[in-house]
């Protein structure tokens, strides 16, 4: 993670996608990034409501030192801004989540989420093309029988690669409230969404019908208290999900035990410290984002603070706590006042599990190695330094003083966050995005 | 030489910085609350209490009705994409009823993405 130890770290920035002036248009600000299961693809949804896949190009035998680059293969607009009539309000199109399928067939498939509506949305390749049609000229113009004197059989000739996207499903009309996470199932038949106080089950093929599988709206909504804030499934056991909380609980659920699994099989949180309760305390310990590890042993939550990584077979507390930037413990005012103490920060495994990494302020990014119980703080910036050159590592330091890699707490600027990251399922490539770019990290090989 | 001094000096420098923030590691939390407490006396007892996340699921603007929204979007449309209104004439939908001859010829394409650019 430090690795020479001398301040330089061993990824390198392989690309940044995106317009680099300042002036940022409130549809290009990116919402979400995935890769796609065998990290051939990669997506991005925008707040503008449109969704660009990437693909990795083919492995150049001429650079074995780093992977393959990610061009542009797709882009398609996913959701449009709709109007809410029973309730006067904008239902806004910016994707909050995008989830591939594992693939099937040719053709690729994703889920994509606005605040209401989910779409499933077929990636398909058209590289040949009919021609020689008897009643029709090249061009589309339509020929009259009466000039036709000999009869052939039209056959397919090979066209310039066309990429179409295809919406095949429409999920709508299920959610009141703002839908913040979607999982597909391990058993590839069913999907979980998941809004601030319900959770649904469908099945990928039917639109018309949704299972009501978790729902904590109170009787009275004076009473409320916590929202859910993120869900997933087990990646491997089909009748387990988890759902995270504004109150910093994740709670662990069983599809076996009932129909409606409003009981929790497990609650994983930590106990409070009455002597830490602040003010800030429920709000910072609010659930950003939760995910399983691939082995399926583990589970990663992020709150405003930390990265935690529970063992699910150990309630009580998390093995593992992790500092993403506790310097901002004395900010939180001002934090407060400026909204940026609810950002929903989203947090990723590598593939093998060994290191996670999630975003933070000033662009910069965190990475913590598990089982060195290392960790570094890189930055995500086209300025200083060529693709290929690695990353040198930061530290933050209190009050004002900027040194070499060295800035002050009240120097970082909390307009640029990265809120959104992904890991390449295999290969140590990693994907975030800054407010309105795409970078893409490689970690050099040799 | 002069090297060494840097290093002692950035060393010692480090040690300050400690020995402070354990000082005021103790407490920055409660510190940060005062402050907030000071600035908006009315704010609260439960921070997470049902008025604000009522207002969390609640979130959006509200507008009057589907023709007030309809004319904020056309507002905003036109600001966004300035070449698609008519050649010398002003921007029209939003503020007055149109008429034909002022109304673009097609429907304002959507704008590309610039991560595909």
């Amino acid at each position: 993670m430090d690795g020479d130890g001398d301040g330089q770290s061993r990824w390198c920035l392989s690309q940044v996608k995106g317009a680099v002036d300042d002036d940022v248009a409130e549809a290009d600000i990116i919402s979400a990034v995935e890769f796609n299961h065998s990290g051939e693809l990669l997506a991005t949804g925008d707040r503008g409501g449109r969704i660009v896949i990437f693909q990795q190009e083919q492995e150049s035998k001429n650079l074995p030192q780093c992977h393959a680059e990610y061009n542009v293969y797709s882009t398609f607009q996913s959701h449009e801004p709709e109007f809410d009539y029973l309730k006067s309000l904008e239902i806004e199109e910016k994707i909050n989540k995008i989830r591939w399928l594992p693939q099937k067939n040719a053709a690729h498939f994703l889920l994509s989420t606005n605040d209401k509506t989910i779409k499933l949305w077929k990636i398909s390749e058209r590289d040949k093309r009919p021609e020689g049609y008897n009643l029709k000229e090249e061009d589309g113009r339509y020929r009259h029988p009466s000039s036709l004197t000999t009869l052939r059989v039209p056959v397919f000739q090979p066209m310039d690669l066309m990429v179409e996207a295809s919406p095949r499903r429409v999920y709508a009309n299920a959610h009141t409230y703002h839908i913040n996470s979607i999982s597909v199932n391990s058993d590839n038949e069913t999907y979980l969404s998941a809004d601030d106080l319900r959770i649904n089950l469908w099945h990928l093929d039917f639109t018309d019908r949704s299972f009501n599988i978790v729902d904590i709206k109170p009787a009275n909504m004076e009473e409320l208290t916590e929202v859910i804030t993120a869900s997933e499934f087990h990646p491997l056991q089909c009748n387990t999900f988890v759902y995270g909380s504004s109150k910093g609980s994740v709670r662990l659920c069983d599809m076996r035990a009932s129909a409606l699994c409003d009981q929790h099989s497990k609650l994983f949180e930590e106990p409070e410290d009455p002597s830490t309760r602040s003010f800030f305390s429920e709000i910072i310990s609010s659930i950003s984002d939760v995910k399983f590890s691939h082995s399926g042993r583990y589970m990663m939550t992020r709150d405003y603070l930390t990265l935690k990584i529970w063992d699910l077979h150990m309630e009580s507390r998390p093995v593992e706590i992790y500092q993403v930037h506790g310097y901002l413990r004395s900010k939180l005012c001002s934090l407060y006042e400026n909204d940026c103490i609810f950002d929903k920060f989203e947090c990723c495994w590598r593939g093998d599990d060994s290191e996670v990494m999630t975003g933070s302020y000033n662009n910069f990014f965190r990475m913590f190695d598990r089982d060195a119980q290392r960790d570094a703080t890189l930055e995500a910036t086209w300025e200083n330094g060529s693709p290929g050159c690695p990353l040198k590592t930061w530290r933050v330091s209190a009050g004002s003083r900027r040194k070499r890699n060295e800035i002050g707490v009240d120097c970082l600027d909390f307009s640029r966050k990265i809120l959104y990251t992904s890991w390449h399922p295999q290969d140590n490539i990693v994907a975030l995005a800054t407010v309105n770019n795409l970078y893409i990290f490689q970690e050099k090989l040799n | 030489m002069s090297s060494d001094n840097q290093d002692t000096e950035t060393h010692s420098e480090q040690v300050d910085e400690t020995q402070e923030s354990q000082d005021t590691n103790s407490n920055p939390v409660r510190s940060e609350e005062a402050k907030l407490k000071a600035k908006y006396p009315s704010l609260g007892q439960k921070p997470g209490g049902s008025d604000f996340l009522m207002k969390r699921l609640q979130k959006g603007q509200k507008y009057f009705d589907s023709g007030d929204y309809n004319m904020a979007k056309a507002k905003m449309k036109n600001k966004q994409l300035p070449a698609a209104a008519g050649p010398d004439k002003n921007i029209v939908t939003g503020d007055h009823i149109p008429t034909p001859q002022d109304l673009p010829q097609r429907k304002s394409s959507l704008v590309t993405s610039k991560l595909a650019g």
